[in-house]
């Protein structure tokens, strides 16, 4: 069968008229629902979503669902989670009371919890622990298991052994056990104890909590001791929190537990809970060794409420003094630490015991010097200064507790006293961790004056330092102090020899620096880092530090240009030797500069300085780089790249685009960022001549082009560099580089040919099909209006890609072939009208070229008559049972086709349209709905459109029936 | 299965003379119980034991030893009969009151001396089935007394001058404790307190130690066995302890371990207490203060 196809006159104005919705204008997002509009009303598009509102936006909720909002599924992500929270914190508080009172306590006060990893991660060794208890499994048990061959005595030994282990009086002593096992015990030991109190197996529990709790007499590790404590208080505090509950649960006291709230009169007590309670009381007051009867006391302090109002604040007071009784000074010291955790837990305003710590530790220094401390630590190998440093979680959570909430007066008093004793250092540390900042800073040239006089030659200089330093990072002393300050200071830190001890100082100090005083100080202290870090290479154990620096001198840092001008800065930089390293720091400037660069610059020692950065990053970049590495390492070049302008010195702009291509050579992103870049290089010039080129601009933008065309092979993405071939081609048109444009579209082409049937996307394999069709719907209506070449035929570019379609090797389970050659039919009915549709300024178009010259039409129709056949031939390919669905549909697609843009007025085409539509519904396949509304819109169609056309509708419309499937 | 159990009324089971013993009788049966008679008896005893070491020196006068009764009642809870099944619940009344002219002594667990009371449940039943019985014990205490007695203070200094069994003063290590207890006449309900203040040692300490002492005599005026027990220990100091700092004492009465002192023809229970200081190389210090115990 052959068609000659025709097309049908358009006049484009008045259809867009016909068609055209009248316009409102609108004040809301139409996608929005109620409620958020107006609470944003004066945006026009309140997309932007703070979560601020986000419940609201839950609660209105509208019949339409915002494709935006339907992603968060009902309430959004922080209510929900607000209220999640909530009904856990009712189904914890059933089985554990609530550990503080939030009222009482607000951000200043960091909690113990905050401070647990900390001292975990601070406080460890490599020296082997020891645990004595009868509820684990040891490990020497195991072996006696497997230990089978013994003799028969031996047997009976191991028998009688356990029974012994199964007693639950018997002890036994694991030895050599490292960290992780120590660790892992105690865990066990904990889960033990849940276990028991899930069991009812109150007494049993009531031994673990003892045992552990005689594990913090043992000093034998001293260096694990903080982390000990950490472990070991966490089981003690399950303990107590478990007793409560239990007492709350087994007399009938739920109404309270449902309440959650803690806050009941001692009246209100059953009697049965109080004996119990009294029980438990007079069970841990037979506890015959000292130091786990305070732990467990402490531990289940809060159960004095229920015998008798205020009864806990008389136990801490006598706690706290009991706690004397510990001979070792680092046991009272973390005993008393427990207590003040406790206490403010329990009575948060209760103030005595704190006192009575603090004082009693002070009094307790003495002992540090005593023979038997020193043979500890000369056993254990430790230095004094070492050793003094384990106090420092305790003291600092006394004082902590101590200076929560003082007035100023309070404070000064606690100062005067800790600089009244001799071991004013280790306090004076605490003082300054612990206290508000701002206190510190203002009287931060006093405190440097007791450290400097403090002579205080054990505990170590540079922890001082490093607390004053920040705080006064915290809290800017009052102007006139700073510089003195740093000066005082500084002189002591540098004379500090050993880089650990100096990098420390350096570290805390170098932000106040940096925020506080200009380019002179930072590039000072720069230099003395280099000095002191570059002798044995000693940066190389220091990069963290170094690293953290660099962080808090780039962050407070206003001026790039000024930093970078800094004569120490590029040393400093150059000290990261080790290539990961120097690749993380760049990284963080590339950062720094990112954030915080919002103007654009063209200043030199900018961009020398960045490119050097940008270059170490992009060079770093290898096949073994991770996917998100090079992300994020592009964003940061590219974000470089944007902030540089040369304001109207366009040429200079393309060299430095030239420079950075040169430079960037493998990141694709980059790449596409430096084309796009300069795609719009072109068009601004454009905009300053107002589409008039100069030879000078035309030049230029010709240029830019040349770039492209240049840099876009180079692209590993396919698809990238087709889309950019396409956008670049597009520029050059409409810069009226003709010729490129041709060269870039070819290109193009000549691409397509390229493409394979599937490619690997996001680590999967895909077909390409999906993604072909689309750049051929863009690229063909590109075609429309490029203007063939003189010395080429008719539609010489549209051949060339027709050709490369027909070689293209389609997939046989897909109609994409038979898509685009609707396409170019669509497109070839526009080339038909005496004006298209839309047209380049400056540019002739076809219409304009050939003038509807008949020999051009003449080719266009044989073109599209031969395209027609080809479909038709496509379509009784598809003729087969297994393919009639994918027939119905593209039968109907050509349909739509034929009716949009065929004159129907023709014979042929009037019979083309209709045993299309027959086809399409021949099998009943087709779908439905579908075929209701393409009726209806012919029908639409036959009464709008003039004379001869609607006549021709009308004759369609009675060959036209829907097969409904049955 | 039947099961017989005695429910008090009062959860602590402590009572006074004069006061009214009350609760209920439980029984547990998934059937009928046929009974003949339920009956409950409260029992108070004086139980006096002789310690090995001078039995031989009292066989002569051993019918001394023989429990001494302070109170006997029995009273019938139900009469022969049958029980419903499942959980039946019968509640007794029994007045604490004693038998003649013998006083109530608290309830009191020694080594040496016992002093118990019981209610105890007995079910009668046919010859088939095992009688059953069951035994709850309660605490009897003395009433509150209205006027308070005045604490007695006592302070006390350790040297190596206060030893009393060494002969060479002169080669024991010189140290110096000191200290007070609050008071030795002490109220059962009130912990003991005091503070001892360690002012120089030259031997590093290892332990300081509170020890209560029950000192039980059994017998009469013509001869009797006294025996001092350690009651409980408790450590106020572990290690070598900050000199100068003042260390408090503080000790909570164990419950049925101790009594008020009492004091009759038959047996006396008197307790003691002990300062101990042990030093890392064992060795061992201890100061004794009889002590006064009473309920007020």
């Amino acid at each position: 069968i052959f068609f000659l196809r025709k097309s049908r006159e358009r006049s484009y104005g008045a259809e867009r008229r016909l068609v055209a919705a009248p316009r409102t204008e609108t004040a809301s997002h139409p996608l929005k629902s109620v409620t958020v509009t107006v609470i944003k009303s004066g945006t026009k598009f309140p997309l932007s979503r703070s979560s601020s509102f986000g419940s609201q936006m839950s609660e209105g909720s509208s019949g339409f669902v915002d494709p935006l909002t339907s992603a968060m599924e009902g309430a959004d992500p922080l209510s929900m989670f607000a209220a999640e929270e909530q009904t856990k914190k009712t189904s914890r508080s059933a089985s554990k009371p609530p550990k503080e009172s939030a009222e009482y306590f607000d951000d200043t006060f960091e909690p113990w919890s905050s401070k647990k990893m900390a001292i975990l991660g601070k406080y460890t060794t490599s020296e082997k622990l020891s645990i004595a208890t009868s509820f684990l499994s040891g490990p020497d048990k195991e072996k006696g298991a497997k230990a089978q061959t013994a003799t028969v005595s031996d047997k009976v030994k191991h028998r009688l052994e356990q029974l012994d282990d199964f007693e639950e009086g018997s002890v036994q002593e694991m030895l050599n056990l490292s960290q992780q096992d120590y660790v892992h015990r105690i865990e066990e030991l904990n889960s033990a104890l849940v276990l028991a109190w899930e069991q009812d197996q109150r007494v049993k529990a009531l031994k673990i909590a003892i045992q552990c709790a005689k594990l913090l007499a043992d000093v034998s590790v001293i260096q694990f001791y903080p982390s000990k404590f950490v472990l070991i208080t966490d089981i003690l505090d399950t303990f107590g929190g478990w007793l409560i509950y239990n007492l709350l649960v087994i007399h009938f006291f739920f109404s309270f537990v449902l309440r959650a709230s803690y806050d009941f009169t001692p009246e209100q007590v059953p009697e049965s809970a109080k004996e119990t309670c009294r029980n438990w009381f007079f069970k841990i007051a037979s506890i015959r060794e000292l130091i786990p009867r305070l732990y467990v006391e402490a531990a289940i302090l809060k159960c004095y409420n229920f015998l008798t109002q205020g009864e806990h604040s008389r136990a801490l007071g006598r706690l706290a003094l009991m706690s004397r009784g510990c001979g070792d000074p680092l046991v009272a010291a973390y005993v008393r630490c427990y207590l003040c955790r406790v206490g403010v837990t329990v009575t948060p305003d209760f103030k005595d015991h704190l006192m009575i710590c603090f004082d009693d530790f002070i009094q307790s220094y003495q002992q540090v010097m005593s023979d038997n401390v020193q043979n500890t630590l000369a056993v254990q190998k430790l230095e004094l200064g070492q050793y003094l440093q384990l106090y420092m979680p305790a003291v600092n959570w006394i004082l902590q507790c101590s200076a929560h909430k003082a007035s100023n007066e309070t404070l000064t008093q606690i100062v005067e006293r800790c600089k009244e004793q001799k071991n004013r250092a280790l306090l004076m540390n605490a003082v300054m961790s612990v206290f508000k900042p701002e206190f510190i800073s203002l009287r931060a040239i006093e405190f440097n004056q007791i450290i400097r006089d403090s002579g205080d030659t054990i505990f170590p200089l540079h922890v001082l330092y490093r607390s004053l330093g920040s705080c006064v990072a915290l809290s800017e002393p009052p102007n006139e102090h700073r510089l003195p300050l740093l000066n005082d200071v500084w002189k002591v830190v540098t004379k500090l020899k050993n880089p650990n001890e100096y990098i420390m100082c350096a570290e805390t100090w170098s932000e106040f620096i940096a925020k506080n005083f200009g380019k002179r100080e930072v590039n000072t202290i720069l230099g003395d880092i280099i000095k002191h870090m570059t002798p044995d290479r000693a940066y190389e154990d220091h990069y963290p530090q170094l690293i953290s620096i660099l962080n808090k001198v780039m962050a407070h840092c206003k001026d790039f240009s000024q930093l970078f001008a800094l004569e120490k800065f590029l040393p400093f930089i150059d000290m990261f030797q080790k290539e990961s390293i120097k690749v993380d720091a760049c990284k963080m400037i590339a950062e720094c500069y990112v954030r915080s660069q919002n103007e654009l610059t063209n200043d030199p020692i900018i961009i020398n300085s960045l490119f050097f950065i940008c270059k170490t990053m992009h060079d770093s970049v290898n096949s073994l780089t991770l996917e998100d590495e090079i992300r994020a390492i592009s964003l940061l070049i590219c974000g470089f790249i944007r902030s540089i302008s040369f304001g109207q010195d366009k040429e200079q702009q393309l060299s430095f685009y030239v420079e950075s291509r040169a430079a960037f050579t493998n990141i694709d992103t980059v790449l596409i960022h430096l084309i796009q870049s300069v795609n719009k290089l072109a068009m601004d010039t454009r905009q300053i001549v107002h589409g008039n080129h100069s030879r000078k601009t035309a030049a230029f933008v010709r240029a830019c082009a040349a770039y492209c065309f240049i840099t876009i092979p180079s692209l590993h993405s396919l698809f990238g560099r087709l889309h950019l071939y396409l956008i670049s081609g597009r520029v050059a048109l409409v810069n009226q580089c003709l010729s490129q444009g041709d060269a870039f579209f070819k290109a193009a082409i000549a691409l397509l040919a390229e493409v394979p049937k599937s490619l690997e996307i996001d680590g999967k394999h895909r077909p390409t099909d999906p993604l072909l069709s689309d750049f051929m719907s863009n690229f063909i209506s590109t075609l429309l209006i490029v203007p063939d070449s003189p010395e080429q035929g008719v539609m010489y570019l549209l051949r060339g890609l027709l050709n490369v379609v027909y070689e293209i090797n389609w997939d046989r389970n897909s109609d994409t072939k038979a898509r685009v050659f609707l396409m170019v039919l669509a497109m070839l009915s526009a080339s038909v009208q005496d004006t298209f549709i839309y047209t380049v300024d400056k540019v002739d178009s076809n219409d304009t070229l050939y003038g509807s010259d008949p020999k051009y039409l003449d080719d266009l129709k044989k073109l599209s008559s031969t395209l027609v056949t080809e479909i038709l031939k496509h379509l009784q390919t598809l003729d087969h049972p297994d393919t009639h669905r994918r027939q119905s549909v593209l039968a109907h697609e050509f349909f739509c086709c034929v009716i949009a843009h065929a004159d129907l007025t023709s014979e042929s085409m009037l019979n083309l349209a209709a045993k299309l539509w027959k086809l399409s519904q021949k099998h009943g396949l087709g779908d439905n709905k579908l075929s209701v509304r393409t009726l209806n819109s012919v029908k639409r169609k036959s009464s709008t459109v003039k004379a001869p056309q609607s006549g021709a509708y009308k004759q369609l419309l009675s060959q036209m029936q829907i097969q409904s499937r049955t | 299965m039947t099961s017989l159990d005695i429910k008090l009324r009062k959860v602590n089971k402590v009572y006074r003379e004069g006061d009214m013993v009350s609760g209920v009788v439980v029984v547990q049966s998934k059937t009928e119980v046929p009974h003949s008679g339920v009956t409950l008896t409260m029992e108070g005893s004086v139980n006096l034991q002789l310690s090995a070491k001078s039995v031989g020196l009292f066989e002569a006068f051993y019918n001394s030893l023989k429990p001494i009764q302070l109170i006997n009642y029995t009273i019938d809870v139900a009469k022969p009969g049958k029980l419903p099944n499942g959980r039946t619940e019968i509640p007794f009344e029994i007045p604490l009151k004693t038998k003649g002219n013998k006083p109530l002594y608290e309830t009191y667990h020694g080594v040496f001396v016992n002093i118990q009371y019981l209610l105890k449940v007995d079910m009668k039943r046919s010859l088939l089935n095992k009688d059953l019985q069951k035994q709850c014990e309660f605490i009897v205490e003395y009433k509150e007394q209205k006027e308070k007695v005045a604490p007695k203070k006592a302070t006390f200094s350790i040297t190596p001058d206060t030893l009393q069994n060494i002969k060479e003063k002169h080669i024991v290590p010189n140290f110096e404790v000191r200290g007070r207890l609050d008071s030795t006449i002490c109220r059962l309900s009130d912990p003991f307190t005091g503070e001892l203040v360690v002012d120089s040692s030259v031997a590093p300490i290892k332990s300081i130690e509170v020890q209560l002492v029950r000192v039980e005599t059994c017998g009469c005026a013509e001869g009797y066995a006294k025996d001092a027990t350690e009651i409980q220990n408790i450590q106020v100091a572990d290690g070598d302890v900050c000199r100068g700092m003042a260390i408090p004492i503080y000790m909570i009465f164990p419950r049925l371990f101790t009594c008020p002192t009492l004091t009759t023809s038959n047996f006396k229970v008197e307790f003691e207490i002990n300062i101990v200081i042990v030093f890392t190389d064992d060795h061992l210090v201890t100061e004794n203060f009889p002590v006064t115990l009473l309920r007020f």
